[in-house]
């Protein structure tokens, strides 16, 4: 089907490979801010997912008579650890972080036929998987540095590797919910926005949610060096916040008393890593102009509401999944228009 | 160089700023190139119908001379482009990307170059009809030479309806590589705006735009200087952003006039009509000097050559003569291509003929197209839709290729598609995507013609069916008539038969009832009637029984 005559007959700069790698390169901020204020579990998690998913792509592969080298030199593999890891405690068993990236790797990338055929985000798949099997181990973080509770590397290692952690009595003494998840909890217990932050010393951060909200603003910068490098569009990360913002404010316009402002909702959570690294991943997303405004506002109202009014703490990897329903559908009514049909 | 207000220029979607790679052929002026021992001229240079040898083998010819003339409306003549002595009339390896063999006219030339008598020196142009114009372009030859080769006179036909108000000349060459039409420009400005003015007189348009890149000032400069103040009112030249694919015709019109030609339309229809600056060129040769379209200027470029230039060629030149010409000196194996990098085609044997949509000769060195990195999975990244000119999405039309849903590829406009390259240039996966689509294009021609094919057929049989079944029905009314007539004829001698049927009927039935009815039964004593009723009763019950196990035998 292919003759050898293949135009354009010019090289070309881009590759899939060096996409994933300044994806990976964007990430790098962010990542830092974890390791500084919630220790060493970052790093473990992202080694135990690299491993996992490079071993399962490899199986993959073979068993599906793929050439291996051009697409373990591919980077997706690599991109799709590291977006699961993000979203990991750092004292968590390794067990369950494999279970989410080989769930991603085998079940939603290759099952559905691979690279790019991947009707689902397969990080958002590994991550919701953990999330409605092991809620507890997803729920319970580290406080941010600043209060003076990171444990050391082989404290954190011990514990990821082992399950218990030397020295200390009791996991629950030194773990603690999110912001998200504390406020959720709070607000339901009939405390009002004001109380619960008097009351929780780790949420008067700069912007609510310390530590979050350095994790965030360095995701948005890495967002935006992505944005600069044309690695991806604006349209996508800008919809999805610009709806966040917008129904956070309404809301907190509403009822401040009940309902936490739009820099808390900017900067806490996955908001960030959704908006410039999760939702714009290209495969799963919608690709017409006007789809992708659709899509990023889906996410961006779904990310809400889940956060708000549904069961998890967060939303962003079910609002995803839902979205990845809708882009085919998305996509096929909202074609550009031709050039010549008016 | 531009007077204080500059034209309005529109934008096309998308477009890309490649590395233009032109200045390694445009230090030298146009050169002429060799006289080959054999031309071969292709009957079929252009978009149409070939034309149709009218030389034989052994028969010597001229230059400039007719050897194959127009099949029908849609086709122009070949011209010998030197003289010589026919030596084969059959088929040999053409340019085209099909890498098929075309029928060939081939001349084995004697180096006197003696021109074929013209006629005289006809009147002037602004004297002639446009018709009588159109008709002498034809006979010219002359096809539009910016590439794609459909015939010219067709596009200087305005039709009746159409009113032509803009002429545009293509001058954007935007194709990387490629001078031949900048070098033209630069060269022969005077002959190119002579053409100009012979197509504005044949198609009666108000105003003319040449349109030109704006990386080619040289060019530009050339042309203004050229024009006289008369024409400086009516003719306009105006600088292009070097943006590929700006030379594509609708992209140019959109780009100078802001009209969107709409799709599946010719821009006719909307009053604007474009032709190529080489074929202005062309025309100009071909009415003030009688000459028909026999040679052309061919970019030989890339980086076989040491000093890549522009060449003044014969139609019929075999490829391999003309680059021993230019002087290969990559001893390797070489890729040569026809035209530009984006859009041009392998061409698979380098014995092809130089025909009139030769605009550039591309060579690459193998071990470099080697190195063309893997082909991974479409990521959807967008990129291809971004660049698209035709504001098509075309990672859909992709996917609908690669599963060969040829119904669902033209709902998303598989053929607007001008397969100009740049999605293929952006795509980070390395998708041959214009392979996709041209693969996709001909499968559904080949479809609509076996559709075509099977409809004659299924007409044909339906055809035979209902006549089968019309004989049928005429052969049963006619039996049904002939049956009626001989009723008719019977009819008389029937109505008697009843009537005497009726009567002996009811002389029957009269006595029947009389049979039947009991006689002198009124005075009989008591015992007697009784008995009477016990006989009755007796020969019911026989006539209800007797006659059943007769029947029942049957299972």
């Amino acid at each position: 089907m292919i003759t050898k005559s293949t135009t354009p007959a010019t090289e070309t700069t881009t590759n899939v490979t060096r996409i994933m790698l300044l994806v990976v390169l964007a990430l790098v901020p962010g990542f830092a801010a974890h390791l500084y204020f919630f220790g060493w579990g970052i790093i473990i998690n992202s080694v135990i997912c690299i491993i996992t998913a490079y071993f399962c792509e490899s199986m993959m592969l073979r068993l599906r008579r793929r050439p291996l080298w051009p697409f373990l030199t591919d980077g997706s593999a690599l991109v799709t650890a590291l977006l699961l890891a993000a979203g990991l405690p750092s004292l968590f068993p390794w067990w369950i972080a494999v279970i989410a990236t080989a769930f991603a790797i085998i079940v939603a990338k290759h099952l559905y036929g691979g690279l790019g055929h991947n009707p689902f985000n397969p990080a958002m798949v590994g991550y919701a998987l953990i999330l409605i099997a092991f809620p507890k181990d997803m729920t319970l973080w580290l406080p941010a540095h600043a209060d003076g509770n990171t444990i050391s590397f082989f404290a954190n290692i011990h514990f990821n590797l082992l399950g218990n952690i030397p020295n200390i009595t009791s996991f629950d003494a030194i773990t603690m919910a999110t912001p998200l998840d504390t406020i959720k909890t709070q607000l339901h217990n009939g405390l009002s926005m004001e109380q619960i932050n008097a009351g929780h010393a780790q949420l008067s951060g700069a912007l609510y949610g310390h530590g979050w909200d350095w994790i965030n603003g360095l995701l948005l910068l890495g967002g935006l060096f992505l944005l600069y490098r044309r690695i991806i569009q604006w349209r996508i990360p800008v919809s999805m916040l610009l709806s966040v913002a917008i129904i956070a404010s309404i809301a907190n316009m509403v009822d401040s008393a009940h309902y936490a402002g739009v820099l808390f909702h900017l900067f806490g959570g996955a908001t960030m890593l959704g908006a410039f690294f999760i939702a714009t991943d290209p495969v799963t997303a919608s690709t017409t102009p006007r789809g992708q405004i659709i899509y990023g506002c889906g996410i961006g109202i779904l990310t809400y509401v889940i956060r708000v009014w549904g069961g998890y703490p967060d939303g962003l990897a079910f609002a995803v999944l839902l979205m990845n329903f809708a882009a085919p559908t998305i996509d096929y009514y909202t074609q550009p228009r031709v050039f010549g049909y008016k | 160089m531009r007077n204080n207000n500059p034209p309005k220029l529109w934008r096309f979607h998308g477009g890309l700023t490649l590395p233009s790679h032109k200045t390694i052929s445009m230090s030298a002026t146009i050169a002429p190139a060799i006289l080959p021992r054999y031309l071969v001229l292709p009957v079929q240079q252009h978009i149409g119908a070939a034309a149709i040898p009218t030389v034989s083998i052994g028969e010597r010819v001229l230059k400039n001379q007719n050897i194959a003339r127009a099949d029908g409306l849609v086709s122009v003549p070949v011209h010998a482009s030197s003289s010589g002595t026919v030596v084969a009339i059959e088929l040999r390896a053409v340019a085209h990307p099909s890498g098929l063999s075309g029928l060939c006219i081939v001349i084995e030339t004697d180096g006197k170059d003696e021109t074929f008598p013209t006629s005289d020196a006809s009147i002037p142009y602004p004297q002639q009809d446009p018709a009588q114009l159109r008709a002498r372009i034809r006979d010219a030859g002359i096809v539009g030479l910016g590439g794609a080769g459909f015939p010219t006179f067709i596009k200087l036909s305005p039709g009746a309806r159409a009113q032509i108000k803009t002429l545009i000349l293509n001058g954007a060459e935007c194709e990387p590589y490629i001078t031949c039409d900048a070098m033209l420009m630069q060269e022969h400005p005077r002959e190119i705006l002579d053409g100009l003015l012979i197509m504005q007189h044949a198609l009666q348009a108000q105003r003319c735009l040449i349109g030109i890149e704006d990386n080619k000032p040289a060019a530009i400069a050339a042309l203004m200087n050229a024009l006289t103040v008369t024409e400086k009112q009516f003719i306009e030249i105006i600088a292009v952003p070097t943006m590929y694919p700006a030379g594509g015709e609708k992209q140019l019109i959109r780009t100078l006039t802001g009209i969107e030609v709409p799709a599946q339309t010719l821009p006719a229809s909307r009053g604007v009509i474009c032709h190529n600056v080489a074929t202005a060129f062309a025309i100009a040769q071909a009415i003030l000097k009688q000459q028909p379209l026999t040679t052309r200027v061919v970019t030989v470029t890339g980086s076989a050559f040491t000093q890549p230039k522009n060449y003044w060629v014969r139609l019929g030149t075999p490829m391999q003569d003309l680059l021993a010409h230019a002087g290969v000196i990559h001893t390797g194996s070489l890729r040569l291509i026809m035209g530009g990098p984006m859009m041009g085609f392998t061409v698979m044997n380098t014995a092809a003929p130089v025909s009139k949509t030769t605009n550039c000769l591309l060579t690459q060195t193998t071990d470099k197209s080697q190195t063309k990195p893997v082909t991974l999975p479409c990521i959807r990244c967008g990129e291809c839709a971004r660049v698209c000119p035709a504001q098509l999405l075309p990672q859909q039309l992709y996917w609908h290729a690669h599963a060969k849903d040829f119904d669902k590829i033209q709902d998303f406009h598989l053929f607007d598609c001008i397969e100009c390259g740049c999605c293929d240039y952006v795509c980070p996966s390395h998708i041959p995507l214009v392979q996709y689509y041209r693969f996709a294009k001909t499968e559904i021609w080949a479809k609509e013609r076996e559709t075509q094919k099977s409809d004659i057929a299924r007409q044909r049989h339906e055809f035979h069916l209902s006549r089968i079944e019309r004989k049928k029905l005429e052969d049963e009314t006619r039996k049904r008539k002939k049956m009626e007539l001989l009723n008719e004829v019977d009819a008389e001698e029937d109505q008697k038969k009843s009537a005497i049927e009726a009567a002996l009927q009811r002389v029957q039935a009269k006595k029947a009832v009389q049979q039947l009815q009991p006689g002198s039964t009124e005075n009989l004593s008591d015992t007697q009637q009784q008995l009477i009723q016990d006989i009755d009763q007796r020969r019911t019950l026989y006539t209800e029984h007797a006659p059943t196990s007769n029947k029942d035998t049957n299972p």
